[in-house]
C-alpha cells in the first residue's frame, strides 16, 4: 500500500475517496493506518532483527502478571543453548533491568515516564544502546498493561500474552485487544491454582478461542519450575521457524490478519 | 491513555497531506475506528485539540466515521456481525473465523482549503 498513487483503493473503499466539497476546497483521500510512521519504524526495526538472524518476541500482560519473573527462569534454562538480550519498558526504575542482568544477561530498561506503552521508536533507539552481535533472542518486555502496548507494533515477530491465574478467567474475554495479538498465551502462577477456587484454565483457554484465537496456552510456574518445558520447546521451535524463514527471505508480523488466517486453516 | 499519541501521529499524518497539496490548512479529517483498534473514539476526540492546537488543522473539525466488527467464517463461509470478546460465526458458531472488519484505524480523507484565505494564519 502507498499514498500516492491509488493503489490503497480498493472496491470497499473507494466510494469514500472520491466527493465533492465546496468551491475553494479539495477533498484529499488519504485511507492510510492513523500508526503508519510507528508502524514503518517497526518494519524497519524487524529488518534489522531478521539482517542479524534475531527472534523478537514481545511480552505483555497486566503488572505483576510475572513477567520478569518468567524471563528470569527463562534466561537461566536457556543460558548454555542461546544468547538472549532483554529490552525492559517501564513507567520508573532500572529494577527489571537489573534483575535481567543478575542472570548475566545484556538489558536494557526504557524508562517511558508517564507513557503507558513503549513504540517503535522507543524500541529502535534502546538497539542502539545494545550490543546485539550473536543474539538469538531478544524478548522485549513491554509495561505492564493489557490495553495500550496492543496497539503499537515495535518489529517484534511474536507477541506473548501472560495471565496469571491469580487475575479472573474472563480477562481474554475483557481485553479482546490484546488477546486478539497473541501468538501464545501463557497462564502463569499455576502452583497457586490449588489454593483459588475461581480460576479455571479450561474457561481462560474457551475466552481466548472466543476471539477466534488459535494460539497455544501453556500452563507454568516460573518460581515453582512448573511447565517450563512446554515453554522452552515452544520458543526453541519458534527460534527455528524463524530461521527458516530469514533462509528463503521472509519475515513474520505477529498474528491476527494474514498470518492468522492461515494458523486457522491449519488447524481447521 | 495512548489516545493522545494517536492523536499526534494524526496532526502529524494530516500536516503531511497539507504539505504535499500546498494548501491553506485542513477543514475536516475523517478517521475510520473500528473497536478492535483499540483506541477510544472519545478519548481521541479529546485529545485531538491538544495535539492540534497551533497547527493548519486546529480549527478542522473531526469525524469519526464507526467501523462494525465483521467476521467471515472459516468454516461455513458466512459473514457476520460480531461483538468485540465474541468473535465467532454467527451462523454455524464456529471460533475459526477472520475479521473482516472492525480494526481499522484509518485516516480516510481530509477536507483542504486550497485557496489563500483572507486571513491569513500567521
Amino acid at each position: 500500500m502507498c499514498d500516492t498513487c491509488g493503489c490503497n483503493l480498493t472496491p470497499g473503499n473507494q466510494h469514500l475517496a472520491f466527493k465533492p466539497v465546496a468551491k475553494g476546497a479539495t477533498a484529499v483521500s488519504v485511507l492510510k493506518g492513523l500508526l503508519a510512521k510507528n508502524d514503518d519504524q517497526a518494519a524497519h526495526n524487524r529488518e534489522h532483527f531478521d539482517k542479524r538472524g534475531i527472534l523478537a518476541i514481545n511480552l505483555m500482560s497486566s503488572p505483576g502478571s510475572g513477567k520478569t519473573a518468567l524471563l528470569e527462569a527463562t534466561l537461566t534454562a536457556l543460558k548454555n543453548e542461546f544468547t538472549c538480550a532483554v529490552i525492559e519498558g517501564d513507567l520508573e526504575t532500572e529494577n527489571d533491568a537489573e534483575r535481567i542482568r543478575a542472570k548475566g544477561v545484556q538489558a536494557h530498561q526504557i524508562v517511558t515516564g508517564t507513557a503507558c506503552h513503549l513504540d517503535a521508536h522507543l524500541v529502535h533507539d534502546a538497539l542502539h544502546h545494545m550490543n546485539l552481535d550473536g543474539v538469538d533472542i531478544l524478548f522485549i518486555e513491554n509495561v505492564g498493561n493489557l490495553v495500550c502496548p496492543a496497539s503499537f507494533d515495535l518489529g517484534q515477530h511474536l507477541n506473548v500474552t501472560l495471565l496469571s491465574v491469580t487475575e479472573g478467567d474472563d480477562k481474554p474475554a475483557k481485553y479482546p485487544v490484546m488477546f486478539r495479538a497473541a501468538d501464545a498465551m501463557l497462564l502463569t502462577k499455576t502452583d497457586l491454582l490449588a489454593v483459588l477456587d475461581d480460576f479455571d484454565p479450561d474457561k481462560a483457554e474457551a475466552h481466548l478461542r472466543n476471539l477466534a484465537n488459535p494460539a497455544p496456552v501453556m500452563r507454568l510456574s516460573a518460581r515453582k519450575d512448573l511447565g517450563m518445558e512446554a515453554w522452552l520447546a515452544w520458543l526453541r521451535e519458534q527460534l527455528a521457524a524463524q530461521r527458516a524463514r530469514i533462509a528463503i527471505g521472509q519475515s513474520r508480523r505477529p498474528a491476527i490478519q494474514s498470518d492468522g488466517q492461515k494458523l486457522h486453516s491449519a488447524t481447521a | 491513555m495512548h489516545e493522545l499519541a494517536v492523536a499526534q501521529a494524526l496532526v502529524e499524518q494530516v500536516e503531511a497531506v497539507i504539505r504535499q497539496h500546498q494548501a491553506a490548512r485542513a477543514s475536516l479529517i475523517r478517521v475510520r475506528i473500528g473497536p478492535l483498534a483499540g483506541v477510544v473514539p472519545e478519548l481521541l476526540a479529546s485529545a485531538f485539540p491538544l495535539a492540534a492546537a497551533d497547527s493548519r488543522m486546529e480549527h478542522a473539525s473531526l469525524e469519526l466515521v464507526d467501523a462494525p466488527i465483521k467476521v467471515r467464517c472459516l468454516t461455513c463461509g458466512a459473514e457476520t456481525e460480531a461483538a468485540m470478546n465474541r468473535l465467532i460465526c454467527g451462523d454455524c458458531g464456529d471460533w475459526h473465523t477472520q475479521v473482516i472488519s472492525g480494526d481499522e484505524l484509518l485516516l480516510e480523507s481530509v477536507e483542504l482549503e486550497t485557496a489563500p484565505s483572507l486571513a491569513p494564519n500567521s
